[in-house]
């Protein structure tokens, strides 16, 4: 049997780097691939037991392999705004914001969250970016053409990056960083932990409540052995990774993003501030302001799947005998209990309940237009 | 009964003309876990290598083929309600179909269980 192609979408070409924590995942019994030319964890003890783990606990995942990149410099707000489809000038000290870098057609070439640290975090940089590890290097060079002399990128690699994920995930770091218990969803703050400094925001990709923490790449083994030593909280890999955030209805940057699609489209408006909808000033705005008027030609939708059968990436999806789309993320989602995707649709094809049909090794299998996410969210936001 | 293995992680069992094939507790351990087996119908033939069963994990799908010819007397219905149990099982319970063995001489080439443990351990 083929099983060596199992997990071939997550994988990409060698040489393959290592992250700071590569030994402690193989001391934890990961099962490692490749990813974002990183070897990383797939899963540790099974991706269904992680990922219930997650929803129920806490999950400590590994993402250095993200790009953390830092801005500074007379005018950089100005200067983000053009790259940004984002209120940059409107974000305050310690909040963060889930922004993408559009090409001169709209079509997205990542997304990434954008905050503005305080406390003097990252050595007083004016902004903090963090974008995915499989475009980071694209990202750098296609942003350093809009940089100015005065506006300086860092590339912070040798930061570590955890993300503490689940209903338990608040408790946990409150044992070891009481403080952090007041962060709101979206807000980030500079804590201290054993003389160490770290970063930390209430964000997450698994649609519950959790923390992103930025660590310095010396420091990152011993807290996740401190995080990993409390009772809420297992490694979590890359699997459950994708199962968890499939279920949030979250896309992923290479999968159900790309530049071949646009922001309106992907459902993802809300990253575009009425401020910026109505002055532009940024790269791709004429596309947003098309798509807003006229609709876009297809959508990003949620797709709940009759049966057991799962409909993986690439299949395509049909209204009747007509060809309307493709999944572009798909598999089983161990909480929903059943087999769910994310897929781009036409426009007519998109609304809610829609019913359509998706093609499996030549088989049509039934599929409705379904709300995401398909589990809840549960971040913690103002009572 | 004489059991046979394939480099391709499957296992075959040997009763008078009809072979039971799954797979092996390695190649389910490698998948993770299965959420649905595509089994074959009932009198599909099979030509030596041709794609049998699909077997889908959480994470993706991975083709069975199959491991000598013949035509498909039975499935393992039990797979349908509960695919846990390749994972749980994959040796004995988990058995994916039954073949009216075509050609018996196909069977020569295959492993037996020592070599097949020496063949994994090589991995």
């Amino acid at each position: 049997m083929s099983g060596a192609d199992d997990i071939a979408h997550l994988e990409e070409e060698l040489p393959l780097g290592e992250l700071p924590l590569d030994a402690w995942h193989r001391a934890k019994g990961a099962r490692m691939v490749g990813f974002a030319g990183y070897h990383m964890p797939i899963q540790y003890e099974g991706i269904m037991a992680e990922h219930s783990w997650t929803r129920e606990h806490a999950g400590l995942f590994d993402v250095s392999h993200m790009g953390q990149l830092t801005f500074s410099g007379e005018g950089v707000d100005d200067v983000l705004e053009h790259i940004l489809p984002s209120d940059i000038k409107g974000l305050k000290p310690f909040r963060q914001r889930y922004s993408m870098l559009l090409d001169e057609e709209g079509g997205i070439l990542d997304d990434l969250m954008v905050s503005r640290p305080g406390d003097g975090a990252f050595d007083g940089a004016a902004i903090y970016m963090v974008v995915n590890g499989a475009t980071k290097y694209d990202d750098m060079g296609w942003i350093i053409d809009y940089l100015p002399d005065e506006v300086v990128m860092n590339h912070m690699e040798d930061q570590a990056l955890l993300a503490l994920q689940g209903p338990e995930a608040s408790e946990a770091l409150a044992a070891l960083i009481p403080e952090t218990a007041d962060l709101l969803f979206m807000q980030s703050g500079l804590f201290t932990w054993r003389g160490v400094q770290l970063w930390i925001s209430r964000s997450g990709y698994t649609g519950e409540d959790g923390f992103e923490i930025s660590v310095p790449a010396d420091d990152v083994a011993l807290l996740a052995d401190a995080l990993c030593a409390l009772p809420q909280v297992k490694p979590i890999g890359l699997g459950a990774r994708d199962s968890l955030r499939l279920e949030a209805g979250l896309p992923l940057y290479g999968h159900d993003l790309s530049p071949a699609v646009s922001t309106i489209g992907a459902d993802l408006g809300f990253a575009i501030q009425k401020r910026r909808r109505e002055e532009g000033g940024f790269i791709g705005h004429a596309r947003v302001m098309k798509e807003l008027a006229d609709g876009p030609g297809s959508k990003r939708v949620g797709l709940k799947i009759e049966g057991r059968l799962p409909a993986r990436e690439g299949a395509k999806i049909f209204s009747g005998a007509v060809e309307v789309g493709e999944v572009t993320s798909g598999g089983f989602a161990p909480t929903v209990g059943a087999p769910i995707a994310m897929g781009w649709v036409s426009l007519p094809d998109s609304a809610l309940g829609t019913a359509l049909e998706i093609e499996v090794r030549g088989k049509r299998i039934a599929a409705v237009v379904a709300p995401m996410p398909f589990v809840p969210h549960r971040y913690r936001r103002k009572a | 009964m004489s059991r046979y293995f394939t480099d391709e992680h499957e296992w075959i069992d040997v009763e008078g003309e009809i072979a039971t094939v799954g797979i092996t507790d390695y190649a389910q351990e490698q998948l993770g876990d299965i959420v649905f087996v595509e089994l074959p119908a009932e009198g599909t033939t099979f030509d030596k290598g041709d794609d049998a069963a699909v077997v889908e994990s959480v994470k993706a799908a991975s083709d069975v083929y199959a491991p000598i010819s013949g035509e498909v007397v039975e499935s393992n219905g039990a797979l349908e309600d509960e695919p846990a149990l390749v994972n749980s099982d994959a040796e004995e319970d988990g058995w994916f179909f039954k073949l009216r063995i075509a050609d018996a001489s196909e069977l020569d080439g295959l492993m037996n269980e020592a070599a097949y443990k020496k063949f994994v351990a090589s991995l």
